[in-house]
């Protein structure tokens, strides 16, 4: 059986003024039904144009997607026109954003907001709709959802608008629900509280679900599937086992050095990685991980390693063993 | 002991009151306006001078010429005095109200209408779309307005028949004169529009819509309008007074409203001949238009401070 959503070798370029940036180079995954996917990498490594090419949300102009398969049910759905992507947009994948302060609309009503899939896809009347709303609100755990039905964004507080971030996507039951990094912009306990939500709700409804993150304490417990992102290209891919308990990228190491633990002694120093990723604009022949990589190696900076296994279901692109330190 | 009581439920009222809606925020900002509220005051003044003055006179009565009383100063059966045919001013400036406000107000929906979906549309599509209507709106621009306005009211007069509504007749002019203000002035506000529109569509929540699956129309109505209703608002208002302001002008120039009809401006018109020795018939269509038009502008000012989104956030 086809999987529910496969992503072919997805190419998306911005043409500025500057050149051509280079955002998301042949990326390929797939994500089964009630599979939890999660993206990982730094800032501007394509994760978020990744997920907004699948959408069909790139601004056209600049953007482009050059090449690659969006397949969903087996549909591509960069080849439907406008119209037909709005019958999948919110009814079969729904998004919701990083930061609830600016997704939401600050003069409309929260219920006019949630209300609007309803209406879109499933043709609902208006008070049907709004009751529908409210137990949207409450399912995403606002409380007295009735009362609150007419506030606006700017009295609900960023957990809560984030909750009705949620509720909004969820309104018409979707298959996939792709999280941009919906807890960046929210304080720890809310984090914590967001992510509950989400793993419950996934639970309960059986969608599919996309997390993109660059905190990859909130993966390990939340995916099963784990995607590394550098520079638009997938580095490492594989269970959520093999990428925390067995690493092989020496980029996927470096981010997992990187993170603070509280059993590590005080005096100790945070490993960080050298360098920022390199600019999209013109991306060098070699694998763009060299210049920050400690196991770099000559081949490294004239060939770019493709995707290979090193296990069931665990993929690294990468010219060295780092279990060796050698060439593979 | 009582003291402390009074406090604690001082801090109870203070949690309790919900939060100001933008709305009423504005509203409190509008209210505390001095100027503002003196521009409403004058204007309730205006309206209630020229419906409440028809229950008074009649609009035949307004009309009646009388041939033994032209020329008569202000008297104590006309106070305002009578033109050149013996109408009442009186009379007249009530009825001649009733029109020029009723233009100002209908030129303005007219060129709402069009600037709005000029400028969002514009805004919104970007690229040729884009290009072209700004392209048409410069070259608008280009042509200076009182010019078109005569050209045009002079090209449309007389073209459309006189018609009844509500039991009143109209001049087939008051049309023409809608149309052409409101048709020769709707770019400023397109320009306004465009501009709002293309900050506001790289907000997030302009994607978050896309992806519920909201289509163009929806969010270009729907999310992006109103958040740029304050600017429109406040063009709004003061393009009511420039309205009655160019009614004024085409009616003075003789190509506007054609009599009997009244009206502020053609009433002008009519006392062109008399400036220095019937100063009556100018003076008191030309106060109301001061007045009006002053008490517009009062409130327009008054609605771009308390809408100012600067000032919304401040207030929060």
């Amino acid at each position: 059986m086809a999987p529910l959503l496969e992503i072919r070798d997805l190419t998306t370029r911005f043409y500025t003024l500057d050149g051509v940036v280079h955002a998301v180079n042949g990326i390929s995954y797939t994500l089964e039904e009630g599979e939890t996917l999660g993206i990982v990498g730094e800032s501007g490594c394509g994760k978020s144009v990744s997920v907004l090419s699948v959408m069909g949300l790139i601004p056209d102009p600049p953007g482009k997607i050059a090449a690659g398969q969006v397949l969903y049910r087996g549909q591509d759905l960069l080849r439907l026109d406008e119209a037909q992507i709005e019958h999948i947009r919110g009814k079969e994948i729904a998004m919701v954003f990083q930061d609830p302060m600016t997704s939401l609309n600050p003069v409309l009503t929260i219920g006019r907001q949630v209300i609007e899939p309803l209406i879109v896809h499933l043709g609902m009347g208006r008070e049907e709709a709004r009751l529908r709303v409210v137990e949207l609100l409450e399912m995403v755990g606002i409380p007295q959802a009735a009362d609150r039905y007419g506030d606006y964004p700017h009295q609900f507080s960023g957990g809560m608008r984030q909750r009705a971030m949620i509720a909004m996507a969820l309104a018409c039951d979707p298959s996939i629900l792709i999280a941009d990094e919906p807890t960046t912009a929210l304080d720890v306990t809310i984090q914590a509280q967001i992510i509950d939500l989400v793993k419950d709700l996934r639970d309960r409804l059986g969608m599919a679900v996309i997390w993109i993150t660059h905190d990859l304490g909130i993966i390990a417990g939340l995916a099963e599937k784990v995607v590394v992102m550098y520079a638009g290209f997938i580095v490492e891919r594989g269970s959520v086992d093999d990428i925390y308990g067995d690493p092989r990228h020496p980029y996927t190491l470096a981010l997992m050095k990187s993170l603070p633990r509280v059993d590590r002694s005080s005096g100790e120093k945070l490993a960080t990685i050298p360098g920022l990723p390199p600019d999209l604009l013109g991306l060098p022949p070699g694998c763009p991980f060299t210049p920050r990589c400690e196991y770099a190696v000559e081949r490294c900076r004239q060939e770019n390693p493709r995707l290979e296994p090193v296990g069931p279901g665990h993929e690294i692109a990468c010219w060295v063993d780092v279990t060796t330190g050698r060439e593979r | 002991m009582a003291v402390t009581e009074v406090t604690w439920e001082f801090f109870e009222e203070e949690v309790e009151r919900p939060p100001l809606t933008p709305a009423q925020v504005a509203w409190r900002r509008f209210r505390r306006h001095k100027m503002a509220m003196a521009g409403v005051g004058l204007l309730i003044v205006i309206i209630l001078y020229v419906t409440v003055g028809a229950f008074f006179y009649s609009e035949a009565e307004a009309n009646r010429i009388d041939l033994s009383v032209t020329l008569s100063s202000p008297s104590r059966s006309f106070p305002f005095g009578t033109d050149g045919t013996g109408r009442d001013i009186l009379a007249r400036t009530i009825y001649g109200g009733q029109i020029s406000v009723l233009i100002g107000l209908c030129a303005v929906i007219v060129s709402v209408t069009v600037g709005v979906l000029i400028g969002a549309i514009s805004g919104y599509y970007g690229g040729f779309i884009d290009a072209i209507l700004m392209r048409f709106t410069e070259a608008m621009f280009n042509i200076p307005q009182l010019f078109l306005l005569i050209l045009l009211a002079k090209f449309f007069g007389g073209k459309i028949p006189s018609f009844k509504l509500l039991g009143r007749s109209f001049s087939g002019s008051v049309v023409v004169i809608i149309g052409v203000i409101g048709l020769t002035s709707w770019m400023y506000l397109a320009r306004i529009v465009r501009a709002n529109f293309l900050s506001l569509k790289e907000q997030e929540f302009v994607t978050a819509a896309r992806c519920v699956g909201a289509r163009n129309a929806s969010i270009i109505f729907g999310h992006i309008l109103p958040n740029s209703i304050a600017p429109i608002v406040v063009a709004a208002t003061l393009g009511v007074a420039n309205a009655i302001m160019s009614e004024a002008y085409v009616s003075f120039l003789g190509v506007g409203v054609q009599p009997p009809t009244a009206t502020w401006g053609n009433m002008l018109d009519q006392a062109y001949h008399h400036l220095e020795s019937e100063p009556w018939m100018w003076f008191f269509p030309g106060v109301l238009i001061l007045l009006t038009v002053l008490g517009i502008n009062f409130v327009g000012d008054g609605l771009r401070d308390a809408l100012d989104p600067r000032a919304l956030a401040e207030a929060e």
